[in-house]
């Protein structure tokens, strides 16, 4: 994504990218044919960065967030190439390919948890009904942290604590189930965050907090983030959480990045007719009662033998027939850092992007 | 306002909790909900916000019948008038009535039967409850999914093969199949990306004016809350501390807490300053609550008074309660009309 002049105009960040994803596809086998879920996405991250990853509920956000670590079940047949910068391991400067990686071997394992830690947009998947809360989140930092047991139980309470959650020494022994909504994804976010990750992949990571403690355990990632440049993968809905927390944002639809920019440029120049439709269903505090929300006519298609054409076409008010259905849509950069897959912009004079 | 269709009268619940140190020792008990009561109004919404682990789904499952209440009554009106404490119905008679009333549940992962198929998750309270054609059914099936756009020719498969705002779309259909007279929706559309959640509140709405379905509306977001209410309640510590028709909450709250909630909503705009109260001190424990106001230990407006004196919730103006001792004295900060909006 980065060109020359990007390059040239960015600052001491100009670094490799901690976190590349090239042309990842993930294609599902099903009754009726198969579904490709991802489609050719790219991105990157950046050490102490941030990028959102938005876009409509099934697009694929969760399944590209898991192929990085390589946890997705495996009816998902996974190509393309995510590259992974272990610099900070002394190795060659070589970034490895994780999805070359076997995924139940020892190195993805040991990067897994350690180097990059991950927010389940379910906390119950992350958690055994089984054992108590610390018990688990224990284990997890002395395979990743410390074998030393009191010290992996000390980080573990202090941990609890920074996520806002109250008598921690009882909470410690009490089970996923004795927990409420919001605190086993506080837990999770702990046990998360208690391995000082490089790289955070956090799934709609609060959705289930309050405001005033949600915006505590943002504060908690930031500072993370200042205090150890961890780069963080953020995928929400919220787009108020985009506008506080994001660098870059990558707008999805249908298994592709339909648009890609900095945080400003997403929200006061948009130029897919999805990223627009977007920011106006956006529920806004100072609203009325009784006024019907805008929402995106129409539904999603599915993405299973589906010929080359835009997958928001049916939906999209600015479609243009012949074109927009007839073939499939490139990627074109508006500006050094603002790139569209639309038709209405592609025969801009700025030339195609790779 | 028309007959409620539920009142509420001094719920309390409490949970025993074993520490593995007092093993040999005796549990201690958690009460997770104080005294509540209230009324709730047929074919209106209530939403309940308030801090994580405050007690929400706990009322919110004391009310459905999902745990027992350790006292107080829920008393429901059925649709034939007479009025009935769900708390005590057994049987038969609470089997009837369980079905006017349903839950949608916070975590759709752990609601739904894993080794269903969709489409038998989302029929089966029609099964269980009416004897339909297989027809029939499917047609049900299929109008309710559509309606919130979930693909049809998806729900043979099973509830693994979805993503997190579909199966929160799942749960929503199960609930809604069966035209009941009142739903909790716990957290229900807290997955969903903003354009299928304005979907499924207008969606809501329709069935609302439709069918004067009465919500029980818990959320933490409070945009979407001031969409969707009549009245907000606000919870802190398993107790009411605010509850108002929700236009006056909005402009006027008359609770510290209500205030620090409203000014830490993140802004949509990447421009706009912050300027929220951070609340200072720690999360209070249920297991040991502060004396007094349960708030003060993180109240920038304490003094000596909410230390020591437990404050009771009060009417302060018209249908607007608050329990804070100096209600009304304060200048409290709402959210105004147009705050949000951008030039
Ligand atoms: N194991 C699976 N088998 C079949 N289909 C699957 C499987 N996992 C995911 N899918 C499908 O792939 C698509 C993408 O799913 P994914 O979970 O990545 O969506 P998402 O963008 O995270 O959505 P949400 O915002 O609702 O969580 C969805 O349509 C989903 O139904
Ligand atoms: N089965 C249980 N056993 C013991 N304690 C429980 C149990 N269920 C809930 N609790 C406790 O009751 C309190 C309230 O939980 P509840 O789930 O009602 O909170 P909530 O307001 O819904 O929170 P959230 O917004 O995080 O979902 C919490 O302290 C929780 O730990
Ligand atoms: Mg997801
Ligand atoms: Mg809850």
């Amino acid at each position: 994504m980065t060109t020359q002049t990007a390059q040239a105009a960015c600052k001491a960040d100009d670094g490799q990218p901690l976190l590349s994803v090239q042309d990842l596809k993930i294609r599902i086998q099903m009754d009726n044919g198969v579904m490709q879920a991802v489609d050719g996405v790219d991105f990157e991250i950046k050490k102490g960065k941030t990028l959102g990853l938005v876009g409509e509920s099934g697009c694929g956000k969760s399944l590209t967030s898991r192929a990085i670590i390589g946890i997705n079940p495996k009816e998902c047949e996974t190509t393309g190439v995510i590259k992974y910068d272990l610099a900070s391991e002394g190795s060659a400067s070589d970034p490895i390919d994780l999805l070359s990686l076997d995924p139940k071997g020892k190195r993805i394992r040991s990067i897994r948890g350690n180097k990059i830690a991950m927010i389940f947009q379910e906390p119950m998947t992350a958690f055994s009904p089984m054992y108590t809360i610390g018990n688990q989140m224990v284990e997890m930092i002395r395979i990743h942290r410390t074998k030393n047991k009191k010290e992996a139980k000390k980080i573990a309470l202090e941990m609890l604590g920074k996520v806002g959650i109250s008598d921690q020494e009882k909470r410690f022994d009490q089970y996923p189930h004795e927990f409420s909504g919001g605190m086993r994804q506080r837990a999770m976010i702990a046990m998360a965050l208690s391995c000082n990750p490089e790289l955070l992949i956090a799934d709609e990571p609060t959705t289930a907090l309050d405001v005033t403690i949600q915006a505590q355990v943002l504060e908690l990632m930031q500072s993370l983030q200042r205090e150890f440049g961890m780069a963080i993968l953020l995928v929400t809905h919220d787009l108020g959480i985009i506008a506080e927390m994001c660098d870059e944002v990558a707008v999805m639809y249908l298994g592709k990045i339909v648009e890609q920019a900095p945080v400003r440029e997403i929200f006061y120049n948009p130029k897919h007719p999805y990223t627009k439709g977007l920011l106006k269903s956006m529920p806004r505090l100072g609203g009325e009662k009784s006024v019907r929300l805008d929402s995106i006519e129409g539904s999603v298609p599915m993405p299973i033998d589906m010929p080359p054409m835009c997958g928001f076409y049916e939906r999209c008010t600015d479609r243009i027939e012949g074109v927009c259905n007839a073939r499939s849509v490139p990627k074109t950069r508006i500006s050094d850092d603002h790139s569209v897959r639309c038709f209405l912009y592609s025969d801009q004079q700025r030339g195609e992007a790779q | 306002m028309s007959k409620p269709i539920l009142d509420v009268v001094s719920l309390n619940k409490s949970f025993e909790v074993k520490s593995k140190k007092t093993l040999w020792g005796k549990p201690t008990r958690v009460q997770v909900l104080q005294d509540i009561s209230f009324q709730l109004y047929e074919g209106e919404t209530l939403s309940i916000v308030g801090e994580s682990g405050c007690g929400k789904t706990t009322l919110g499952r004391c009310i459905v019948k999902g745990i027992s209440a350790s006292s107080g009554e829920v008393n429901y009106m059925t649709e034939e008038g007479d009025t009935v404490d769900f708390l005590k119905l057994k049987g038969k008679e609470a089997k009837k009535l369980r079905k006017d009333i349903q839950m949608i549940f916070q975590d759709p992962y752990s609601s739904l039967s894993p080794r269903m198929s969709v489409f038998d998750i989302i029929a089966e309270p029609l099964v269980a409850n009416f004897k339909l054609k297989k027809s029939e059914i499917e047609e049900k099936v299929a109008e309710i999914a559509s309606q919130t756009g979930l693909n049809v020719s998806y729900l043979r498969r099973y509830p693994h093969a979805f993503s997190g705002g579909q199966r929160q779309r799942i749960a929503i259909a199960r609930a809604l199949i069966m035209q009941p007279r009142l739903i909790v929706c716990d957290e229900a559309v807290s997955a969903l990306d903003v354009s299928i959640q304005a979907q499924i509140i207008n969606l809501l709405k329709d069935l609302q004016e439709s069918f004067k379905i009465t919500y029980i509306f818990i959320s933490h977001d409070l945009s979407i809350v001031q969409n969707i209410s009549d009245r907000v309640a606000v919870m802190h510590l398993g107790k009411v501390v605010e509850l108002a028709p929700s236009e006056a909450m909005f402009s006027r709250p008359l609770h510290p807490y209500t205030e620090a909630l409203m000014s830490a909503v993140p802004q949509p705009d990447p421009e706009r300053k912050k300027d929220r109260i951070i609340l200072e001190g720690e999360v209070p424990n249920p297991a040991n609550p502060p004396s007094g106001c349960h708030f003060h230990p993180r109240c920038a407006y304490r003094t000596d008074k909410c230390v020591q004196q437990v404050p009771e919730l009060r009417e302060v103006d018209n249908g607007h309660f608050s329990a804070c001792h100096y209600a009304g004295e304060l200048n409290l900060k709402g959210v105004q009309a147009n705050e949000a909006k951008r030039a």
